[in-house]
């Protein structure tokens, strides 16, 4: 078991004038046991991130220690972590045993506890019956498993996850969420676990760390990252549809942009007056998205009500009200949230 | 094409029928010679039956009784020379070009592309345009008649190396990575993951560089002046003594029928496994 600290990671391509940044400045304590989930759009560096704390990629500038000992020149197999990979990198030409035990056959650890350590994994994982296939006959979720199997054989101190569901139907992915879910708690272990995916974000993590272009936006627990989101990114990318982000609320001061989620919006009698665009139905759920024009403002605006409230109809104007506690202000320069504390 | 036109099934079972006649022609015409007296094979019409003198002539072939005005070097001891020879060829060549390829695919070091192109232009380098110099080479180093000429100047092969670089090329980054998770060194990764995983074309390869080896003539009737270091092709055309002397056809037919044994073998046995390292990569 161990913790993780980054301080002040820094990641660049290139030298001198060239140098392109891509992570600028990360810094963080995740502590003993804890369940991670690096959370953002492609193309922000949380894969980068991970790669970095798995010894995959230099870090630049900053540090990164495992259980107190900064591993910033440690290769990958002398920093105690075990990975998952998105395309689980399972050697095909070696059965599911031979991959699992790999690891362990390097690091000559006598045969005998190889095999009760595969035995154990694979009990675990369910997979005993397939240990002498090779990869190519599995299915996707078993492959899944055999790559989880080949990261717990090895006892490590810390899990990384790259993205380890994406490759999997929508069926599989939620049922292999609970199981990664129920692995965690059996052996403890703690775990990074990176995803584009904000489901998989909010039900995995304890915490979550979303990233925005090579920053660290916020990193909290899903429900503080949901409820109180720290900038405008994190408020429009959390949540699906995401939080209304209005520019020109009325009674808002100056230079504020002013957050309400979808479903935190009633249809009242009087209120913002809203012409509907589009209504769609999601079985529990109903979506109407409405134009609102007020001044020189024209901001469109979801809101979600529950199946059973009437149904808004295309062209006619209806009135919303915002429940007044559930409203975010956010400063129109900065992005940042307005009363302070996160 | 998948039509269904009977006389177009005629028409192409003809072309084929034709072109295995026009390929299969000579080498019944061999097999025909190898069978008769060599008085036979002079007449004109020559015999295009199998005659009787099979055994007698094979045998005579093959221990260098022959008799005629040529080479009489063993067929048997030839053919071993050449085997030999076929055989460090094809492993050597192997050997060396995984590890070139290997070098050049998955380590960082200066002028990394220089070398790639170095032996890259090489590939526009036949033996046959530096003979010269290599034959100097080789016989500065006192390595005429031996299976060291015979074979090391043939073992560099930009060919092989290309070949294995393309392979290793497609090989995921991913099970790289997790190689280097595992606390598998450079070394380990090569041996344990990327040779498992070129078998195939390492077998593709054997195939075509055996074949190589093995009909290599221009280099070894340099190379050898002697008749124990004699490769079975070379021994067939110092069978050919050229003038008016009477020729034994009939066993120069035999060793050439016994020569082409080898490589046939080869290609036989190792049908399945040379498809598959040319058409599929197994991922």
């Amino acid at each position: 078991m161990a913790s993780i600290t980054l301080k002040n990671v820094i990641k660049r391509y290139g030298n001198g004038k060239s140098a392109n940044q891509v992570i600028h400045g990360v810094s963080a304590e995740i502590t003993d046991g804890e369940f991670v989930v690096i959370v953002g759009p492609s193309g922000c560096g949380k894969s980068t991130l991970l790669r970095m704390v798995a010894g995959l990629e230099e870090i630049s500038s900053g540090d990164i220690s495992i259980g107190n000992r900064v591993v910033n020149d440690l290769e990958p197999s002398e920093r105690d972590i075990a990975m998952v990979f998105q395309n689980y990198a399972l050697y095909p030409h070696m059965s599911v045993f031979e991959n699992m035990a790999y690891g362990l056959k390097i690091a000559k650890v006598p045969a005998q506890e190889i095999a009760a350590r595969v035995d154990k994994a694979a009990k675990i994982l369910e997979i005993g019956p397939f240990m002498s296939r090779k990869p190519r006959e599995l299915s996707g979720g078993q492959r899944q498993r055999v790559a989880m199997g080949r990261a717990i054989v090895r006892q490590p101190q810390v899990f990384l996850f790259d993205e380890p569901l994406s490759n999997l139907d929508a069926k599989l992915r939620a049922q292999t969420r609970l199981e990664i879910q129920k692995l965690h708690r059996e052996l403890g272990i703690t775990s990074l676990f990176v995803t584009h995916d904000q489901v998989e974000a909010m039900t995995l993590a304890q915490r979550m760390m979303v990233m925005n272009a090579g920053v660290m936006e916020q990193f909290g627990t899903p429900e503080e990252v949901y409820n109180r989101p720290a900038t405008t990114f994190v408020a429009g990318f959390m949540g699906s549809p995401p939080m209304n982000l209005l520019k020109n609320a009325p009674d808002a001061p100056p230079n504020t942009i002013v957050g309400v989620r979808p479903e935190h919006l009633d249809i009242t009698p009087t209120g913002w007056g809203l012409k509907v665009e589009a209504v769609e139905m999601l079985g529990a759920e109903r979506l109407t998205y409405g134009r609102w024009t007020h001044g020189a403002a024209d901001e469109l605006v979801i809101i979600r009500t529950e199946e059973h409230h009437v149904a808004p109809h295309v062209g006619h104007t209806i009135c919303v009200t915002p429940r007044p506690e559930k409203l975010h202000q956010f400063d129109a320069a900065t992005g940042k949230r307005k009363d302070g504390s996160t | 094409m998948v039509e269904r036109r009977p006389w177009l099934t005629v028409l192409s079972h003809a072309v084929l029928i034709l072109g295995v006649l026009v390929v299969a022609f000579p080498l019944y015409l061999t097999l025909v010679a190898s069978t008769q007296t060599s008085q036979a094979i002079v007449q004109s019409p020559m015999p295009l039956l199998p005659g009787g003198h099979l055994i007698e002539n094979y045998t005579a072939a093959w221990n260098g009784t022959g008799g005629g005005s040529g080479s009489k070097a063993p067929v048997g001891q030839m053919m071993m020379v050449s085997l030999i020879s076929a055989l460090i060829i094809s492993l050597g060549k192997i050997a060396i070009s995984l590890l070139s390829a290997f070098a050049i695919v998955y380590f960082r070091f200066p002028f990394r592309m220089f070398f790639f192109w170095a032996i890259f232009i090489t590939l526009m380098l036949p033996v046959e345009v530096r003979i010269g110099p290599t034959y100097k080479v080789v016989s500065d180093l006192g390595m005429l008649n031996s299976y060291a000429g015979l074979t090391i100047p043939l073992i560099a092969s930009a060919t092989a190396t290309f070949l294995f670089r393309q392979f290793f090329l497609t090989v995921p980054e991913e099970l790289v990575e997790a190689a280097r998770m595992d606390g598998a060194g450079p070394m380990r990764f090569f041996k344990d993951v990327l040779v498992p995983l070129s078998k195939t074309s390492i077998a593709a390869l054997f195939v075509i560089q055996f074949i190589y080896g093995w009909n290599q003539y221009l280099w070894p009737l340099l190379v050898t002046t002697n008749e124990n270091m004699y490769p079975v092709v070379i021994g067939i055309k110092r069978m050919i003594s050229g003038g008016d002397s009477e020729m034994q056809w009939n066993i120069v037919m035999a060793t050439a029928v016994l020569a082409m044994l080898p490589p046939a073998l080869v290609v036989m046995l190792m049908q399945k496994w040379f498809v598959k390292g040319l058409v599929d990569t197994e991922k």
